[in-house]
């Protein structure tokens, strides 16, 4: 635990606390100027004006990580016989080649590249799950006291991007819009609409085939926004979860030795089966976003 | 829990490294792998070709050795025939060599044995013309004798 004096309570909002930055709202100290918040409450106040540096910085570093990687490996590539890195980003990139040749029937170099970096970037942001709670959180701690004379107390360090539903939605709505673009693109404005209006429920009669406008609209429409939706929450909520469990086990760590043993075996236990959420989860989402593409690039 | 700029900054992010991967990591490694397929798959090929060879190249072989084991025999054969008629020549040879030694010391023979009788027959004429002198000299009056025995010795 990163605090003595913390109850269970104030330990898992802590650990559910972003560390945000933003300008400072009415109504607290320095309101006004840009700062961090101290508290979750100033943190909500700051409104849609404020970044999650902490989500910002993993996602940037583990994303910049894989592709420092795998550009290096690609850089260096040989035809002859692979050594053991480049047979592992040559593995992955097979794995993904044939993953997007299996799903997706349309022509674009967009996609298999995109599916790619959603794998292993989402991947490796779930894999922060993995890394004992209270590590980073307290490292950032002690860095914020040491370097920014903040109270270590209000140094709030969220270590898993993928639990923070604005990485996870930035992530979705990115391939929505990509749905969108390239669904016009490929059908045309009106074969969009047409898409989104004149099925489910078909008819000859052009009365009926009117009457049915609304409805087939209203059918379409729902499952058309619940596809980012539902592909950012089922992440974000799926690593949300498997965060919780580990603050819950961490909590008894504070409980004297026996129950700290047997909250050791427990978060080994959790790291174990959370290994399959984390690959499982990195896989949905990339697959997810591949059939979605290919969606949008066949007609009916 | 918010939602606030980090959405944005994760999409523009999100933008940023597709593209890039799409841009630089993406197409090399793909070449590298196509071109590795491709170099395997011409290996194989090779590597078939050159089995075939082999197999050609035993074939041929096996065909120089039989030819050459036919023509060996045949050099051996003819060899033992020439041999053997070398024999033959050399004993029929040997057997008209042994022939002539023989007629030559044959004839040899007999004119030795004809020039022996010859001699023979002259000293008996001799001897017996001297022993019918000797007898007749003492009983026959050699006058009236003479015609008889001058008819003798023309018989002679």
């Amino acid at each position: 635990m990163s605090g003595e004096t913390l109850t269970a309570s104030e330990y898992i909002k802590h650990h559910l606390q972003n560390l945000t930055y933003g300008k400072i709202p009415q109504g607290f100290e320095h309101a006004g100027s840009w700062g961090f918040a101290h508290t979750p409450e100033e943190a909500r106040n700051m409104g849609f004006m404020s970044i999650h540096v902490d989500s910002m910085f993993w996602s940037i570093i583990l994303g910049a990580l894989f592709l420092l990687i795998f550009r290096n490996v690609a850089k260096n590539a040989t035809t002859g016989v692979p050594g053991g890195l480049q047979n592992f980003v040559e593995w992955m990139v097979e794995f993904i080649d044939t993953n997007v040749r299996g799903s997706f029937t349309g022509k674009n170099p967009m996609v298999a590249p995109m599916a790619l970096t959603l794998f292993i970037w989402i991947l490796l942001m779930n894999f922060m799950d993995i890394v004992p709670i209270d590590w980073l959180p307290h490292l950032a701690g002690m860095l914020g006291a040491d370097f920014l004379g903040m109270d270590p107390q209000h140094v709030y360090f969220r270590v898993v991007p993928t639990a923070d539903p604005n990485i996870t939605f930035g992530m979705s709505l990115s391939v929505f819009a990509l749905m969108l673009y390239y669904s016009i693109k490929n059908k045309g404005v009106g074969g969009f609409v047409g898409e989104l209006t004149l099925q489910p429920f078909e008819a000859k009669n052009p009365l009926v085939k009117l009457l049915f406008i609304p409805v087939n609209f209203f059918l379409e429409f729902v499952s058309l926004v619940s596809k980012p939706v539902s592909l950012s929450l089922r992440l974000f909520g799926n690593l949300y979860a498997g965060e919780m469990i580990f603050i819950l086990i961490a909590l008894l760590y504070s409980g004297g030795a026996a129950l700290g043993i047997f909250g050791g075996v427990l978060q080994w236990a959790w790291a174990v089966f959370h290994l399959l959420i984390v690959l499982l989860q990195a896989f949905i989402f990339m697959t997810l976003t591949v059939v979605y593409m290919d969606m949008a690039h066949s007609s009916h | 829990m918010n939602i606030n700029l980090t959405l944005i900054a994760q999409s523009i992010t999100f933008a940023l490294f597709v593209w890039f991967c799409m841009r630089y990591v993406w197409p090399p490694i793909m070449t590298a792998l196509d071109t590795r397929r491709k170099e395997i798959a011409d290996g194989l090929a090779a590597a078939e070709r050159g089995v075939n060879e082999q197999a050609l190249a035993e074939k041929n072989a096996a065909e120089h050795i039989k030819k050459a084991k036919t023509q060996a025999a045949d050099i051996v054969a003819q060899a033992q025939k020439r041999a053997g008629e070398i024999v033959e020549e050399a004993k029929g040879n040997a057997k008209t060599e042994a022939q002539r030694i023989v007629t030559g010391a044959s004839a040899e023979i007999e004119q030795e044995a004809n020039r022996a009788r010859e001699q023979l027959r002259q000293e008996v004429v001799t001897l017996a013309i001297a022993g019918a002198e000797k007898v007749l000299k003492r009983e026959v009056d050699k006058t009236a004798h003479s015609s008889a025995l001058d008819e003798l010795a023309a018989q002679l």
